[in-house]
């Protein structure tokens, strides 16, 4: 299909991806089920989070880093759980030191426990101390435009407004806003969090997002690495929908074959 | 160094002094570095970074930097994790 063609490459901080698909790495029963629905996914940006190591338990338990191809995937560490600026922005130092000076990360701030919805004040404080700091922000946001264009004014090299809260699998609850802002932005909008089906995801790439960042949707499926597959295909054919542009829609019947020549 | 905290001890000729390794009490002996203190829990070679009371101590500087009583020590990792694993 030489139409494909006419996409232009999803370009995150001056890299080049194939994937519109990015995930998380949390909530798999174990690091190979992990290995295996990352594969499936296609995804070429997986998220990680920073955590205490487990001092005196499990020295040699297998390291999640240890376990997948690094070589396959760009990591992005996640400030995920980080309710302040400063835990958000301890979280991206360690991640730049205990990743060799990687300067790509994603930013979130949450602001409550119940929604997981983003803290918006503290979230756009934080983008400006990490842009500072010659971090590239990929930054976690609610579907307000506003917000999102002035997270694009910091510096933020992605803006990532939720579908729906996280976790939540709700899929698009306000597909205008999303529209909103991927008609305004001039750097990548990826939606993240909310989706929880196929359907969902090739919704949100039909809206015109550049990209999905899931991990529920796919860890927490019957089938996971099935499920993996599935909204790779979805994000695929969500994108060339976008590209192709829908058929407009009509109230009533229109008929597909031609009147003319009936022979009844 | 700290001489009259209330948990100062002897073994032997070595001082020992209390630290606070990711969020717990611990004693590890005086003038220990942070190279000393990994190889002590077995993590020299993982991948990890190390912060001291809120400071980042570069790898390069794990074999010359030594702990002082009372330092909050914390060292992390990467793990799996999406956007919501707060609840761990």
């Amino acid at each position: 299909m030489s139409d494909t063609n006419l996409d232009k490459p999803l370009i995150i901080a001056g890299k080049t991806y194939t994937s519109r698909l990015l995930v998380g790495t949390g909530k798999y029963k174990d690091n190979e089920e992990t290995r295996l629905a990352l594969d499936a996914s296609g995804a070429e940006i997986i998220t990680i989070a920073i955590r205490r190591t487990n001092i005196g338990q499990n020295p040699d338990e297998p390291n999640l880093l240890d376990a997948l191809p690094l070589d396959k995937y760009t990591l992005l560490p996640n400030t995920a759980g980080c309710y302040t600026i400063d835990d958000a922005v301890r979280t991206c130092k360690l991640a730049r030191e205990l990743l060799g000076g990687h300067n790509l990360v994603k930013l979130e701030v949450l602001g409550d426990e119940k929604t997981l919805f983003p803290d918006a004040i503290q979230t756009l404080k934080a983008a400006q101390i990490l842009v500072d700091d010659d971090f590239d922000v990929m930054v976690y946001t609610n579907d307000d435009p506003l917000i999102a264009k002035e997270l694009e004014n910091i510096g933020c090299v992605a803006v990532m407004p939720l579908a729906a809260p996280i976790g939540s699998g709700l899929g698009i609850r306000n597909p205008y806003n999303i529209l909103t802002i991927i008609e305004n932005a001039n750097v990548p909008i990826l939606v993240d969090a909310g989706v929880g089906t196929a359907s969902d995801a090739a919704i949100a790439m039909e809206l015109g997002c550049d990209g999905i960042l899931m991990n529920t949707a796919i860890a927490a499926a019957q089938k996971p690495i099935l499920m993996a597959s599935a909204m790779k295909k979805a994000i695929e054919g969500g994108r060339e929908a976008y590209l192709a542009g829908r058929m407009p829609k009509k109230r009533f019947a229109s008929a597909s074959s031609p009147i003319e020549g009936t022979f009844f | 160094m700290s001489q009259s905290n209330k948990n100062t001890a002897f073994l032997g000729k070595t001082h020992i002094m209390n630290i606070v390794l990711n969020g717990q009490d611990k004693q590890i002996d005086d003038d220990t570095n942070i190279e000393q203190l990994l190889t002590s829990l077995d993590l020299n070679n993982k991948r990890l970074a190390v912060e001291i009371n809120q400071e980042i101590i570069p790898r390069s500087d794990f074999a010359t930097f030594t702990l002082s009583e009372s330092d909050k020590v914390e060292i992390v990792q990467a793990i799996g994790g999406g956007s919501c694993d707060h609840k761990n």
